[in-house]
């Protein structure tokens, strides 16, 4: 494990790096495929969706699953000519539970039903679980989840505009979110799981999930990119590149934290219960959460960058950045900080435009040069350069 | 930075202590020390119902609903259910959680339109099988006290409105007791012979009269059979509430929906509550056609049934026509008896229908199975996350295991409280938000530590480094778990059912998660950080430089100095010495 941190470290100091931001185009294709695949699986295919949002009877319970389980039940329950009864579908789940699903039926049938599977299975009816769901409740509760849905967008919107008073935040980590929900809903079209009411409350937890990541990576873009325009060194690409390095192991590790516990629902969900809204609500979860990691590292910062990038102060600054840079690095992106950069002091003045540019000295860390900022709280450097803490020499290099 | 006040973590942990102390303290004097288990736990039925408006395209008031509440509680009590909860939830939907067996006819029972029906009374006679002899046989003798419903009234048949100071009546040009006493024993047999609705009249519900069949289903029928389905086109046996009186009574005259309003009062210059009722203009018209021909009846048989769900609440008589759409129904009304009678009206008035949107039943077996993997899954998400920590952060897994152990006291300790205090039940979904919680309060760590690391690596002393860590961890940490509980926000007041379940344990345990990061873990953290083992990165403690990726642990004896070239391998010991 000490080798992961010390890739943390070298993470961190720069010296080891993935250009995520500069192979944004290769990402960018890789989600917009999945999520074009989610689209066409999604309207080709469809949603399986559960009993729960067609409406329908469904009825649970406890037998010893035998090769005729699944006739025997099916005989036994279109025996009691329950009226408008369709075909009732039996599935065995493990070796001790059956499932029989039928079309909505009238409170006497479904007594009736129970009273068949009941004594097929050799238990007492109230043994027998049953859930009933009309044909309109799937249509409220969709409603209610796309509510939801739009409603936390919009505040999500505003939070993070607020928290990082930069409306380009919020969009980008909008699109993130979206994708996320897209390639999960996706995923589920194509592999065919089924929908019910537990997998739209795992997909609207992933919202959550997703967002948290993506505001630690951004919390450190912003902290690298404080005053940026300040220096000449680092274009904003640059800047958010680092941040996405020394936040990547942290984001590998709160991913794994967090899949941990919604594995486990999910296999003793299944291994315990077979089907049920444990299992429903961890699947959803576990593919939701591993796609917001990886659009937390690849797409939320690059969409980010991108769109900080439009801006005339953002772009005049690369033009600086790379006419220091002799013209070498003719990368349209940020490439990794080549270590030369280091040898620039930190400079005040630049045509400060966006982005608060109260903390010249803050510039992001990089090459072989562990700068030791120290991150006041406060931003009263109002533009002008400031004293950092500690003495050069104490810094180490 | 480094000048961490000496007392500031051990008065937080002792913050923490007392918080703990008190919430058990509670606990203990409530004597509540397990979790309010939702039925899909313990087995039972829960059935949502949507309550939809006939009148008004669909959309039900707050008022309404609350009135829909009221009538689905009266229709489960009635079923002798024990222990039922019937909530609202949303704007428009009903819960009702019944625990043990699947309940089919209660199921049944609840699922029924309210409607309201004004239908003409026949007979009364006691609910219960003991005097039914032949009902044509005593036309006068009929036993008094059994007959009256509940407002055990003395009528005085005086004619005068004013003058019927206890029994319930139309007033407004006429006064007449509720309470049928004396009166309905009056012609069971002899229907027939009252001229007083013209027979050829085969469409209108006032010419009905019983027949041998449905007198004798009447003779037949006690008030502890399941209740009739109430066709207002059919005549129809209904009980008053009490099952004290049985009533036989002719098809619905006047709809609730021909109502526009009920409200109980005193009137001005009385003394006595009454319930006044407002008729839309058809409604005002029926009524005036139905007290014509029922004041005509006669003593005793001028009475009307208020019939909803095709339960008999109250039974007025009439004295003569009212005219104008208005009356007024007097006797010896109490504010509540008064105001129940209103409200039945208005709440007949505007006919709300139920939608069975989904009912569960959940057995006994399944909920133990479903209650015991939740409890599994659990654990092992606990295990894995720290048995990972552990891996990954060595002595800082310490850290983990004490933050999770304290945010898992005071999580259980809230979920038992709440469920005492707002009758909060735990779910299997709400399980599910405790489990995916484990995650999010294990990210709070993993941020702070890594900030933390990220600051030595910067070339802080570890000491230092734990609180300016802290200072930059606690925004992110804060900013996160904003979005966190904004989302459990949302969840909670948008969704229905089982979702709220997960969404109030999500936002519980966030909140929870905030308290914990900033008085239990910071605060052990300052205070380890002050240990040789922690302050001084011993290998295990998952601040060794080593662990870090730096040469060695800066602000100790030597050069602070962070490994900076990949190829000098970080094995150097640390050196012991001051931070």
């Amino acid at each position: 494990m000490s080798k992961l941190g010390n890739i943390g470290a070298r993470l961190h100091r720069g010296e080891v790096s993935y250009d995520f931001i500069g192979h944004r185009k290769i990402w960018f294709g890789v989600s917009l495929a999945l999520v074009v695949v989610s689209l066409v699986g999604l309207f080709a295919r469809g949603l399986a969706l559960g009993i729960e949002f067609k409406g329908g009877v469904e009825y649970q319970a406890n037998v010893r699953v035998t090769d005729n389980s699944v006739a025997d039940f099916t005989d036994a329950v279109k025996a009691t000519n329950a009226q408008d009864l369709g075909d009732p579908v039996v599935t065995t789940i493990g070796t001790d539970k059956v499932r029989i699903q039928t079309r909505p039926l009238d409170q006497d049938d479904i007594a009736k039903v129970r009273t068949a599977i009941a004594t097929e299975a050799g238990v007492q009816p109230n043994q027998v679980s049953t859930s009933q769901i009309g044909a309109s409740w799937g249509d409220q509760i969709a409603h209610k989840a796309v509510l939801a849905l739009i409603v936390f967008l919009v505040l999500v919107f505003l939070v993070i505009w607020i928290y990082f008073r930069e409306p380009k935040a919020s969009a980008a980590a909008i699109i993130a979110l979206v994708h996320d929900v897209l390639i999960t809903v996706g995923v589920y079209a194509l592999i065919g799981f089924d929908v019910t009411p537990a997998t739209v409350i795992g997909v609207l937890t992933i919202l959550g999930y997703s967002l948290y990541d993506t505001v630690v990576v951004f919390d450190k873009v912003r902290e690298n990119t404080r005053g940026i325009t300040g220096s000449n060194r680092f274009t904003y690409s640059d800047a958010a590149n680092l941040a996405v390095n020394q936040t990547v192991v942290r984001s590998i590790n709160t991913t794994v934290i967090a899949l941990l516990p919604v594995g486990s629902i999910l296999v003793v969900g299944t291994a315990v219960l077979g089907t049920g809204p444990l299992k429903d609500l961890s699947l959803a979860l576990f593919i939701g959460i591993a796609v917001g990691a990886y659009s937390s590292v690849f797409i939320a910062p690059a969409l980010l960058a991108t769109f900080k990038e439009r801006e005339p102060g953002m772009q005049a600054l690369r033009r600086r950045v790379l006419a220091k840079r002799g013209g070498a690095v003719t990368n349209a992106s940020g490439m990794p900080v080549p270590a030369a950069a280091a040898a620039a002091t930190a400079g005040g003045g630049g045509t400060a435009v966006a982005e608060r540019p109260d903390r010249p000295q803050d510039r992001p860390r990089s090459g072989g040069t562990p700068v030791a900022s120290s991150r006041p709280k406060s931003s009263a450097a109002a533009g002008r350069p400031q004293p950092t803490r500690k003495p050069r020499s104490k810094r180490g290099k | 930075m480094a000048t961490t006040t000496t007392t500031r973590p051990g008065r937080l942990l002792i913050v923490l202590a007392v918080i703990l102390v008190l919430l058990f303290g509670i606990m203990g004097l409530t004597k509540s020390w397990g979790p309010k288990l939702g039925l899909d736990l313990r087995g039972g039925t829960t059935i949502t119902l949507t309550a939809k408006s006939l009148a008004g395209g669909g959309s039900v008031t707050a008022e309404q609903l609350a009135e829909a509440k009221n009538i689905i509680s009266q229709r489960v009590n009635g079923a002798g259910v024990g222990e039922a909860e019937i909530t609202t939830a949303g704007s428009n939907h009903i819960n009702v959680a019944v625990p043990g067996a699947s309940q089919d006819s209660l199921i049944k029972q609840v699922g029924q339109t309210a409607l309201l029906y004004f239908r003409v009374v026949y007979d009364a006679q006691a609910g219960t099988p003991v005097p039914t002899t032949t009902p044509s046989a005593q036309p006068t003798t009929t036993p008094k006290p059994s007959a009256t419903p509940k407002p055990s009234t003395t009528i005085k048949p005086s004619a005068t409105p004013s003058a019927t100071p206890k029994g319930r009546a139309w007033s407004s040009a006429l006064g007449k007791d509720a309470t049928p006493t004396p009166t309905p024993s009056a012609q069971p047999s002899t229907p027939a012979a009252t001229p007083s609705t013209p027979a050829a009249n085969n469409g209108d519900p006032l010419a009905w009269t019983p027949d041998a069949a449905s007198q004798e289903a009447f003779a037949k029928y006690t008030c502890d059979q399941p209740a009739p389905v109430d066709d207002p086109d059919k005549p129809l046996i209904s009980c008053s509430r009490d099952k004290a009186t049985k009533y036989l009574l002719g098809p619905a005259i006047i709809k609730g929906t021909d109502l526009s309003g009920a409200s109980a009062g005193i009137p001005q210059g009385g003394f006595q509550w009454q319930v006044n009722l407002n008729f839309n203009n058809e409604g005002g018209d029926k009524f005036l056609k139905a007290t014509t021909a029922i004041a005509q009846r006669g003593e005793g048989q001028n009475l009307f049934a208020i019939v909803l769900d095709g339960e008999t609440i109250s039974t007025p008589s009439v004295s003569g026509p009212i005219p104008g759409g208005q009356a007024q129904i007097t006797g010896t009304f109490t504010e509540a008896d008064a105001r129940d009678l209103a409200n039945v009206l208005k709440f007949g008035a505007l006919p709300v229908s139920f939608d069975i949107s989904s009912v569960e039943t959940i057995s006994p077996q399944l909920g133990g199975d479903q209650l015991s993997a939740g409890i599994m899954a659990g654990l092992i998400g606990l295990a894995l996350v720290i048995l990972f920590s552990f891996l990954y952060y060595r002595g800082l897994g310490i850290v983990v295991v004490a933050s999770l152990a304290v945010a898992a006291l005071l999580t259980y300790a809230s979920v038992v409280l709440l469920g005492k205090a707002i009758g909060f039940t735990l779910t299997l979904a709400g399980i599910a938000g405790l489990i995916v919680a484990i995650g999010i309060t294990a990210d709070s760590f993993v941020i702070y530590f890594e900030r933390l690391r990220d600051e030595v690596r910067e070339g802080r002393s570890l000491r230092s480094s734990v609180e300016t860590g802290w200072a930059r961890a606690k925004h992110t940490i804060i900013a996160a778990d904003s979005i966190s509980l904004l989302a459990a926000v949302v969840l909670y007041i948008l969704a229905v059912g089982g979702v709220k379940g997960f969404a109030f344990t999500l936002g519980l345990t966030t909140l929870i998660d905030l308290l914990v990061v900033f008085i239990f873990t910071k605060p052990l953290v300052t205070l380890l950080a002050r240990t040789d083992f922690f302050g001084h990165g011993h290998k295990l403690s998952g601040l060794d430089p080593e662990h870090l990726g730096v040469e060695r642990l800066p602000g100790q004896a030597g050069p602070a100095r962070p490994a900076t070239k990949k190829s000098r391998p970080s094995t150097r010991k640390p050196v012991g010495g001051e931070v």
